[in-house]
């Protein structure tokens, strides 16, 4: 069958705008572009992801991406993105394989919330003029207050300061550039927060940003050593990512060379799996004997997260997580990003965010053990908007992936698994990665982050809110729009108008 | 807390330590022993949820069956009795004995009937007296708001609440009891169950079970069981593993070895190598009973008239380890509950995934 | 040093254990306590009694003796150091380990060795004495296991060893007895490979008795990952 037929994007080159320069050729990795035997474009559509790179690094502006017109018949029930992945499936026999967070229209239920402000019977605050608080510490509070001989209050365990209640999502160094990981943790150390190693080891030109560093524990165990686990300012446990829940991963050989292998700790082009269950925890109990393990690892130094997706029993999961000795639970939504997940799971398996957390966050304090965890979700928080929401339906702080790469310059052409990324994102090839210009990306992320604050003092100043503690699980800030009375009751928020 | 969140209304997974010994010999012991050997798996419990069992508990009461019940509040106990009053000659009630104990709180009105089913109602309901006693119970519990029948078996007890395993135990002066054989649960559930029925062990007559894990087919196996009259009302994976083995051994006849072959089925790749006449009863079994397979982590030690099982699932995702001394066998979760209580073993060693252990009284 | 375990918690016999300075601590009456030596260095500690689960997780050098059995998730992401347990070892013994040598001289439980790797100098070795329980070497990565069958039960290894075994070398004395996975080829181990195995087998052997070189020169299976691996051919880009 014609591959060409059935391309995804269609590329018009307007060809009086058109210098030959060759940029677009040399721009695209994916091989696009090729010059004929009589010096012609020959445009290979079908291998276009729409990354737009060619489009705008071309001096002229002569290139266009547009969805293919040619378009099959479709209907309503078999649309060509279910017949394309047919004819996939019937010529390789493969797992349709996908990158990015759940792309379908399924409902995002941060943008059926709607934020209160406050009129006459209190007044707003104008956060540009007056004190805005946004610091957030994670980590168990005490549970007794006990003191020394002094008098002096003892604090039990350790806290993670946060100065903006965002930090970057576990991201693995093969999974995404040197030049990214760089970035990020630059820009968590400028900004007071934390981003996270992923499973893929620390690499020892980022051990300096240590105290803004969440190392990461998964079941492949990954570059997992004693002066790894002590390197960060806390240990994260990953149980399960929302955009794969209940599958392990897998970084073929091909993308395990160079530092990406020894940051790994495993041979040169060996294939990396992670299985699908750490094997040392088939059990709740076994994940306090791993969390202790970890504690006896650090000499009870570092807070330990958990990191679930969000699925059905999320509330009883997270109940338990929070009696095993875990400082902070992690709760991933099914929209949450990857950088290779098949179709099948990351679209069909897993429930929203904002679900996950109300009923966490109304179950652990129905239990009266909110107070022992702070909760942070991920999974597609987009903006400054979906993390106030987030906030006030009970987080303390969130997680962001995409939307930090998305700084970072990537458009989202959902290929990462390629390793092909033209924006040096997600791929190692050096050529690739030396795109990605990291003074400039720690400047975009900063650039994000700071705006985001800005906009979240604003909607709290509306409010009348000057300290972020008074709007974590504040669901009366909130009223629903459009949804049923099932939906408001486990989101625990009136409808608009009450 | 909520009644909305009460297990039952609720299903709360919950993780545990297990442990169980018998004597062959027919010798008997106090909870002394069963309380040290489940208290040194202190991590695999969190406070919420211990239990015990014993047979050979009540040799005077023997012939009549022990119903233990948990009742909310005075009311619901004045309805419950004349319930039973209705169906049963009660020989025998009091409150269980207990001792106050820092940590067990929050108990609820705990009585102990000795009974034996009214032979004019036992004849009406033409049922079999283990029958007659079962449906009474589920009846209790399903209909009866605040009343529950937490063991029901003849000779034998169990004894359970919210708390750590050895405060339970302490609570229920199981050193005041002789049993040929124990078994014990400490138990980790991911959420606070509201009240003390969900503890284990879970008992459905002279059958009481302590299980660790989270079974992955436990739908699956409740909706199999209650299109067979069976109520699954705390909606634990124990309760609905007791169910089926009530119903594979005591309604279908299956015997104890059988039952397992169903519950943790051997893999088709496994039952295509087995020998002919076991590869047929094998397959069999599965295919016959495959609403009963279940799947997921389980280690489960079943008590019942002169005998112990052991069982973990078919791919042994919990941790199970069996000593014998002399004429004692040990069952546990850890080795080191065990050697707690029996510091030298002539043998320890780890059943199989699907190996059922079975340890009876010998006659 | 000497510490007398029972009636100890695990962070209490820990934090005895981290604050004794010496190079040489010996814990008797072990009871079932968890993460003995957990990122252990350069010291030797004997426990005498059953060590509990986790014993010798993320372990960096050093030696831990066990005179008694070890429970489950032994050297548990282990980096380095020697773990001699002179009775049986639990579930799960050696997961993700990445260097160091563990040998059992009984049996040992399910998933044995699971997802082992190497990693340049770091070689993880893990030699149990008798049989394995099932699924040993599940995603095998890297290192040497080898099951010994000391007691000639003919059956050293359980069903569904080496599922998804993509690096390292399982040697098993005598024949494997069971079915392996595509994912990877038997052999009768050459000289070679013996060499490899031997001073594993000497380590063995002074501590729990034998004679290695007798037990190199008998027949061994190796068993090592198939040329071309499955898991590559199973996605396609969508």
């Amino acid at each position: 069958m014609n591959a060409r037929a059935r391309a995804e994007f269609e590329i018009l080159k307007d060809r009086s705008r058109c210098i030959n320069c060759g940029v677009c050729q040399k721009q695209c990795a994916n091989k696009v572009y090729e010059i004929g035997q009589s010096g012609e474009w020959l445009i290979a559509d079908e291998r276009c992801v729409n990354c737009q790179r060619c489009v705008e690094m071309c001096p002229t502006g002569a290139l266009k991406v547009i969805k293919n017109r040619n378009e099959p018949r479709s209907d309503g029930n078999w649309q060509l993105k279910a017949v394309r992945e047919i004819y996939k499936q019937a010529e390789s026999g493969g797992v349709l394989l996908s990158s990015m967070g759940n792309p379908s229209d399924m409902p995002a239920y941060f943008d059926k919330i709607a934020v209160n402000a406050s009129q006459v019977t209190n007044p707003p605050i104008d956060p540009l003029r007056e004190p805005m608080e946004t610091r957030v510490y994670l980590g168990a509070q005490n549970r007794e207050i006990s003191r020394g001989r002094d008098g002096k209050i003892l604090p039990e365990g350790k806290a993670l300061r946060l100065d903006v209640p965002v930090m970057f999502s576990a991201m693995s160094y093969g999974s995404i550039s040197y030049n990214a990981h760089a970035a990020l943790a630059r820009a968590a150390s400028e900004l007071g927060t934390y981003y996270n190693t992923g499973e893929g080891g620390l690499h020892r030109d980022f051990y300096e940003y240590g105290k803004n560093t969440i190392v990461q524990v998964a079941s492949g165990r990954f570059g997992v050593h004693r002066d790894y686990l002590n390197a960060g300012a806390a240990i994260e446990i990953k149980m399960g990512q929302g955009a794969k829940p209940g599958i392990g991963g897998h970084l073929p050989g091909e993308k395990t060379v160079g530092d990406i292998a020894v940051t790994r700790m495993i041979p040169q082009g060996s294939d990396a799996i992670s299985p699908a269950p750490h094997h040392d925890i088939y059990s709740i109990e076994d994940l306090r004997q791993l969390v202790d393990s970890l504690k006896e690892a650090t000499d009870h130094e570092k807070p330990i997260f958990v990191k679930v997706a969000a699925v059905h029993n999320i509330a009883a999961i997270a109940g338990g997580i929070a009696r095993s000795g875990a400082d902070v639970i992690v709760l991933d939504g099914w929209r949450g990003g990857t950088g290779a997940a098949p179709t099948r799971i990351r679209d069909n398996v897993g429930i929203p965010v904002e679900l996950a957390l109300a009923s966490v966050d109304s179950r652990l304090r129905a239990e009266g053990i909110r107070d022992r965890v702070s909760l942070v979700v991920g999974g597609s928080i987009r903006n400054s908007a979906d993390m106030v929401k987030a906030i006030a339906l009970g987080a303390d702080a969130v997680y962001i992936g995409t939307a930090a790469l998305i700084a970072l310059g990537c458009h989202v052409c959902r290929s990462c698994h390629s390793g092909r990324c033209n924006w040096g994102i997600a791929t190692q090839q050096p050529e690739l990665v030396a795109r990605l210009n990291v003074d400039e990306g720690v400047k975009r992320l900063v650039n994000l982050v700071t705006a985001w604050k800005h906009e979240m003092e604003e909607m709290m100043g509306g409010m009348g809110i000057n300290a972020i503690e008074a709007l974590r699980g504040n669901r009366l800030m909130l009223r629903g729009l459009g949804l049923n009375s099932r939906e408001l009751d486990i989101l625990g928020i009136m409808h608009a108008g009450e | 807390m909520e009644e909305k969140f009460f297990e039952g209304r609720v299903r709360i997974p919950s993780g545990c330590a297990i442990s169980g010994f018998i004597h062959r010999d027919g010798g008997m012991s106090d909870g002394g022993a069963i309380i040290a050997s489940i208290a040194t798996m202190r991590e695999r419990s969190n406070g919420l949820g211990g239990g015990f069992a014993g047979y050979g508990i009540y040799p005077e009461y023997k012939d009549y069956y022990a119903l233990h019940l948990f009742y909310s509040d005075k009311v619901v106990k004045r309805e419950c009795e004349s319930f039973l009053e209705e169906r049963f000659d009660i020989i025998n009630l009091s409150k269980i004995p207990v001792r106050k104990t820092p940590g067990v709180v929050d108990a609820p009105l705990i009585w102990r009937y000795f009974v034996s089913p009214l032979p004019t109602r036992l004849a009406e309901s033409q049922l079999d007296e283990d029958e007659f006693v079962s449906r009474c119970s589920f009846f209790i519990n399903t209909n009866m708001k605040g009343a529950y029948v937490f063991s029901c078996g003849k000779n034998m007890g169990a004894f359970k609440a919210v708390g750590y395993p050895e405060d339970v135990g302490e609570f229920y002066r199981l050193d005041e009891y002789k049993a040929y054989s124990w078994i014990a649960h400490g138990r980790y559930p991911t959420n606070t169950p509201g009240w003390w029925g969900g503890a284990h062990p879970f008992c459905l007559l002279d059958m009481a079970i302590v299980h660790n894990g989270e079974i992955s087919s436990y739908d699956a196996n409740r909706r199999n069981m209650e299109m067979h009259g069976y109520k699954c009302n705390l909606q634990t994976d124990t309760e609905v593993i007791t169910y089926i083995f009530d119903y594979l051994v005591r309604k279908r006849g299956l015997t104890l070895k059988e039952a397992c072959a169903v519950i943790a089925a051997p893999f088709w790749h496994k039952i295509e190598r087995m020998p002919e006449k076991e590869r047929e009863r094998a397959e069999f079994l599965r295919r016959n009973f495959s609403g009963l397979l279940v799947t997921g982590p389980f280690s489960v030690i079943l008590g019942y008239k002169g005998g112990l099982l052991a069982i973990n699932d078919r791919l042994k995702l919990r941790s199970m380890v069996v000593g014998e001394y002399k004429n004692t066998t040990y069952m546990a979760s850890e080795e080191c509950a065990i050697r707690a209580i029996a510091p030298v073993l002539d043998r320890l060693y780890a059943p199989e995934g699907g190996e059922a252990v079975i340890a009876e009284v010998m006659r | 040093m000497e510490i007398y375990a029972k009636g100890m918690g695990f962070e209490q016999l820990n934090e005895a254990v981290r604050r004794c300075k010496e190079q040489e601590i010996v814990i008797r009456g072990c009871g079932g306590q968890r993460f003995i030596a957990c990122a252990g260095e350069g010291r030797r500690i004997d426990v005498y009694g059953v060590a509990g689960n986790g014993a010798g997780a993320y372990m960096e050098s050093g030696v831990l003796n066990i005179f008694g059995n070890a429970q489950d998730a032994l050297a548990d992401t282990m980096n380095g150091g020697e773990i001699y347990v002179f009775g049986r070892c639990g579930d799960a013994a050696g997961y993700a380990m990445r260097g160091g040598e563990v040998f059992v001289r009984g049996d040992a439980g399910y998933r044995v060795g699971v997802h082992m790797k190497e990693y340049g100098k770091h070689i993880p070795a893990l030699i149990v004495g008798g049989r394995a329980g099932c699924f040993l070497g599940e995603y095998l990565a890297g290192g040497i296991i080898a099951v010994l069958d000391l007691q000639n039960t003919g059956a050293p290894l359980g069903e569904e060893a080496a599922r998804g075994m993509h690096g390292g070398r399982i040697y098993v004395r005598g024949e494997a007895g069971v079915p392996l996975p595509d994912c990877v080829t038997a052999r009768e181990a050459d000289g070679e490979d013996m060499c490899l195995l031997l001073p594993y087998l000497e380590k063995f052997c002074a501590a729990f008795g034998g004679d290695a070189k007798k037990l190199a020169a008998e027949k061994f299976t190796l068993i090592t990952p198939a040329p071309s691996n499955g898991v590559k051919r199973l996605y396609v880009s969508n």
